[in-house]
């Protein structure tokens, strides 16, 4: 099935687009929130589940103190109020991944509400309202083997409850207005900035690839300038910060053919697909949907004293603004080198780099230039790709003592990346220290201007800029271990 | 029998073996138990003797047998909640009461029948068959309890735990003779209790003396932290209060009878014996008022929308995916959702069903304000209605139930007549307060047993001890022994002497 689509401009022309973003984040705590059980990503399906998470009748859950205080944190770092008393409320559906048949959630009294943010897009900045961030429980994963999803015969569906009752917390906006065509800007800015900001606390490992972040997005259009609101669409799992940024943009063209087209736009859910770029039809979100919420009355109140909500505000971390002012101005970076840096996930990484000896633009340098295209092509965050800021400041530091150039420093990452040691134990055992024997560059040198007479006389004659062909040919004999600085010092010395 | 533990007289492995062969005789008429754990029984009675004998003794209650209410989780023990879903389910792990009475050493002699999930007050709904009073065998037992009631009156065990959401110990204990608790809210855990409704389920003792009822509520009380409603304080003075109240000297203790639950409706015997019992308590220096709570009167009304919320909420995970029966509907590749629909269907009983719908039907969109929220606010009235009581008098009085045991399936067709037999013992679940039941005579009309009910103030349980074993020390001394020593014989084999835990 393909869908009509507008041109992105076509559509901007037309119609303001409003955005709303659900974000939900895995806190990082080491037990569930409801029981004792590990949250250790990755560990043999269903081996950290017990009465609790498995939903057996007659357990009952106890609230994590700590996801609550985490929670809180997020709130109190949205700008939100902190609640002084909320319940946790049972959101009724069935489904085989819910072991319950319920999800311990909370409804019209959540942890913290009426917050605000700030992103940046293009120089330019955008205010969030935060609705809304309230805890609940994450549910099972389902494994459909086979095509069709039915789970008798050939085809069957195997449930892990290991993710069953991980605290997550639900981060809601307000409807977002006016960004035009920013809105796809917008939208992955705030999911990055929302990632930024919950790293900076320490609360979730927010790696989107495993799930730990996970956005939806909502999405309609109304007539330019009539400042009303459209039918909205849902479109949910779209798990990374390009995805948001093109699921928006596909939503803005799919919308705005439909309304152009004369018709109306089907609130309902939508499927992201990373592959294709596109979205499709879910389930019609229709009011029949009910989840006959009522207050959890096997937990009592959460009720944070407001000493403990003031000591939590006054523990948070710089905001991130703030730390990428500062941090612009000690470093000297131009805006658009900040904005790059940020918008590749290497503000901390760049950090880290610089307080282990790096100079500012030589870290900025190879976690963006090098490290970057390497996470992109193998298709992991940054932070992820195996290379530590301690690793990145070493090699930079053999750069500066003029054991490595460029180059060479790039097999290094290669070796680490290979898992081959440490940067010493890679030169070493790759061979790769820069020459420095003058004999040997001096033999070099001769071999390469009795090679090629012409070009000697060309830099005899005064042409130095043909030194570089000469570069080359002692590079490429010394097989790129050699300072290109003294080669070309030692060939203008020979030829003068 | 604790008392002939300790004196050397007998053993555990003597007495539970005893119990056993009890219930080999007469449980075939009564159907008190579903399920029979002869080995584990005699198992852990042989290592209460052991430690008994090299003098380490667990507790007062080492090595007496006890039985146990099967909606609560007993490891390697089967727990069906009386329902067809549930059949085999054997669950891994022991609610906490039953570790509990574990560690206490009391050997579990087995299961007693329910209704299915706690829902009813005669035992009919078990899908497993219904228990007979030990009174009169084509009468019920009470319920939801009736299994526990009908063990202990019939002698089957000298224990037994049962669980009360809306009366389902206190009902059966008055039918049966017996002597029944429902804690305070919060005084008892209850992780591992399959839910009815979470915030009116109470676990608590089921016994033949009021004496026994108090130990073994100090025993299994107290705060847990796997259960968040579970009170942080420690439960105590229980028996100290029984042991006064048995003095019979109630001086200075303030009872009120509680208007709204008396005339039509009740049974003549029934309030002759109420009466009568508040007499006795008069003559040992009780001083009486009459107190009113006027929002009693729509107790069950609120009950009925709350419960029913709450427990189609429970039961929801009753879904064939994990546990429990499952059936496979016609057709070559169900999906979950149909395999889901055809296991409950085929797995819950109509009551279940009913109130499954009801509850859904509170819960919904557009609904919820009208009857569930509506509930949550008379409730807080009915609360205030026992705070303002509890100001004129230190205990409130009334008859358990409306009636003595009504004859097998004569309400069964009317769901409201059957739950009109818990008006009295409703609005302390309600409002989260203590109640005991303990037997105040035979009614003359039919010679069956009624019961005195004492409710307290949250957290004074021990009142409820106090005046309780008063009545009874006061009734036996009238009538020469204890109501349950006037109980059928069943077999006539047996012993049918009131023997105290
Ligand atoms: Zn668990």
């Amino acid at each position: 099935m393909t869908e009509t689509l507008l041109s992105f401009d076509d559509a901007l022309a037309a119609y303001d687009p409003a955005l709303g973003l659900e974000v939900h984040v895995e806190l990082n705590t080491a037990s569930k929130m409801f029981c004792g059980c590990a949250t250790e990503f990755g560990a043999e399906p269903n081996t950290q589940t017990c009465p609790t998470c498995l939903g057996l009748p007659g357990a009952m859950p106890v609230v994590n103190a700590t996801a609550v205080e985490s929670a809180i944190r997020i709130g109190l770092a949205l700008n939100c109020e902190i609640a002084e008393w909320c319940r946790f409320a049972r959101k009724n559906y069935f489904y085989p991944d819910m072991p319950k048949n319920f999800q311990t959630s909370q409804y019209d009294e959540p942890i913290a509400f009426d917050g605000w943010t700030e992103v940046e897009v293009d120089g330019e900045t955008y205010r969030i309202e935060i609705e809304r961030a309230h805890m609940e429980e994450d549910t099972g994963k389902s494994t459909h083997v086979g095509s069709t999803g039915r789970i008798h015969g050939a085809d069957y569906s195997l449930v892990d409850y290991n993710r069953a009752g991980i605290p997550l917390i639900e981060i809601v906006t307000k409807p977002i207005l006016g960004t035009g065509e920013k809105a796809p800007l917008v939208a992955r800015a705030y999911v990055a900035h929302l990632r930024e900001l919950l790293l900076g606390l320490g609360v979730s490992d927010v790696r989107m690839e495993q799930g730990s972040l996970r956005c939806d997005v909502n999405l309609s259009l109304a007539p330019a300038g009539s400042g009303t609101l459209g039918t909205r669409t849902e479109t949910k799992n779209v798990n990374s910060l390009r995805s948001v940024e093109r699921a928006v943009r596909f939503e803005v063209q799919r919308h705005a053919a439909v309304l152009s087209g004369g018709g109306s736009v089907l609130q309902e859910t939508r499927h992201w697909h990373e592959d294709t770029g596109i979205t499709t039809s879910g389930r019609e979100k229709s009011d029949a949907e009910d989840y006959r919420y009522f207050p959890e009355p096997d937990l009592v109140p959460v009720a944070p004293s407001r000493e403990w909500v003031e000591s939590l505000r006054a523990s948070l971390p710089e905001p991130p603004r703030e730390r990428r002012a500062r941090l612009q101005a000690a470093w000297g970076f131009s805006d658009l080198e900040m904005r790059d840096t940020v918008g590749a996930g290497a503000l901390s990484l760049v950090e880290e780099t610089i307080a282990a000896g790096a100079a500012p633009q030589a870290a900025r340098k190879w976690w963006l230039a090098d490290l970057a295209r390497r996470a992109n092509d193998t298709g992991v965050e940054l932070s992820a790709l195996g290379v530590t800021p301690a690793q990145v400041a070493e090699v930079q530091a053999l750069v500066d003592a003029g054991s490595l150039n460029d180059k060479l420093a790039r097999q290094v990452f290669d070796g680490l990346l290979a898992g081959e040691g440490t940067p010493a134990e890679i030169v070493a055992a790759r061979g790769l220290a820069i020459v420095s024997d003058e004999g040997a560059l001096g033999a070099a040198v001769d071999n390469a201007i009795a090679a090629n007479p012409d070009v000697a006389d060309k830099i005899r004659d005064g042409k130095v800029a043909a030194a570089g062909a000469l570069i080359g040919a002692v590079m490429k004999e010394m097989r790129g271990q050699a300072d290109a600085n003294r080669v070309r010092e030692l060939i203008l010395e020979k030829l003068s | 029998m604790a008392a002939a533990l300790d004196a050397g007289e007998t053993t555990s492995v003597a007495l539970t073996q005893a119990h056993l062969d009890r219930i080999s005789a007469v449980d075939g008429a009564v159907h008190a138990f579903l399920h029979v754990d002869a080995e584990g029984a005699l198992a852990q009675a042989a290592a209460s003797d052991a430690r008994r004998s090299a003098g380490q003794v667990a507790s007062p209650l080492d090595g007496v047998p006890i039985a146990v209410k099967d909606v609560l989780a007993t490891d390697g023990l089967p727990t069906t909640c009386g329902s067809k879903i549930l059949e085999g389910w054997v669950p891994p792990y022991d609610a906490t009461v039953v570790r509990r009475l574990r560690a206490a050493g009391l050997p579990i002699l087995g299961k007693t029948n329910m209704d299915e999930f706690a829902m009813g007050s005669s035992t009919e709904h078990s899908a497993y068959g219904p228990t007979h009073n030990p009174w009169d065998l084509g009468r019920i037992p009470g319920g939801s309890g009736g299994g526990s009631a009908a063990a202990v009156s019939a002698y089957e065990a000298p224990l037994a735990l049962g669980t009360d959401t809306g009366g389902s110990i206190r009902q059966p204990a008055a039918v049966t003779g017996s002597v029944g608790v429902k804690p305070t809210y919060g005084g008892v855990s209850r992780y591992g209790l399959v839910a009815l409704a979470n915030s009116l389920d109470q676990v608590g003792p089921v016994t033949r003396t009021v004496l026994d009822s108090a130990i073994l509520h100090e025993l299994i009380g107290g705060h847990d932290p796997l259960d968040s409603t579970s009170i942080d304080a420690p439960v105590g003075g229980l028996v100290a209060a029984a042991r006064q109240g048995a003095q019979g000297d109630l001086s200075g203790v303030r009872i009120g009878v509680i208007t709204e639950l008396s005339g039509d409706g009740w049974q003549d015997g029934v309030m002759a014996r109420f009466t009568e019992a508040v007499d006795a308590l008069v003559g040992a220096g009780a001083e009486v008022v009459e107190v009113s709570c006027p929002h009693f009167v729509h107790a069950l009304a609120t009950y009925y929308l709350i419960l029913p919320a709450e427990a189609s909420s429970n039961l929801a995970k009753f879904d064939a995916m994990r546990y429990g029966l499952r059936v496979w509907p016609e057709g070559d590749a169900p999906s979950a959702e149909e395999v889901m629909k055809a296991t409950r269907e085929a797995g819950f009983g109509d009551e279940v069903k009913r109130r499954i719908i009801l509850g859904t039907y509170a819960l919904s969109s557009g609904y919820y304000d009208a009857y569930y929220g509506t509930a949550q606010k008379v409730r807080t009235l009915i609360s205030r209605d026992f705070e303002a009581a509890f100001e004129q008098a230190d205990v409130l009085l009334s008859p358990t139930a409306p009636t003595t045991a009504f004859p097998l399936g004569a309400k069964l067709d009317d769901p409201l007549a059957m739950y009109l037999n818990d008006l009295a013992t409703i609005p302390a679940n309600l409002a989260g307060v203590p109640g005991i039941s303990v037997p105040s005579g035979l009614a003359d009309e039919d010679g069956l047993p009624a019961g005195l009910q004492i409710l307290a103030p949250a957290l004074a349980d021990d009142r409820c001890y106090r005046v309780g074993a008063a009545a009874e020390a006061l009734l036996a001394e009238q009538w020469g022994g204890l109501l349950l020593d006037r109980a059928p014989s069943l077999d006539g084999g047996a012993d049918g002497e009131a023997v105290s835990a």
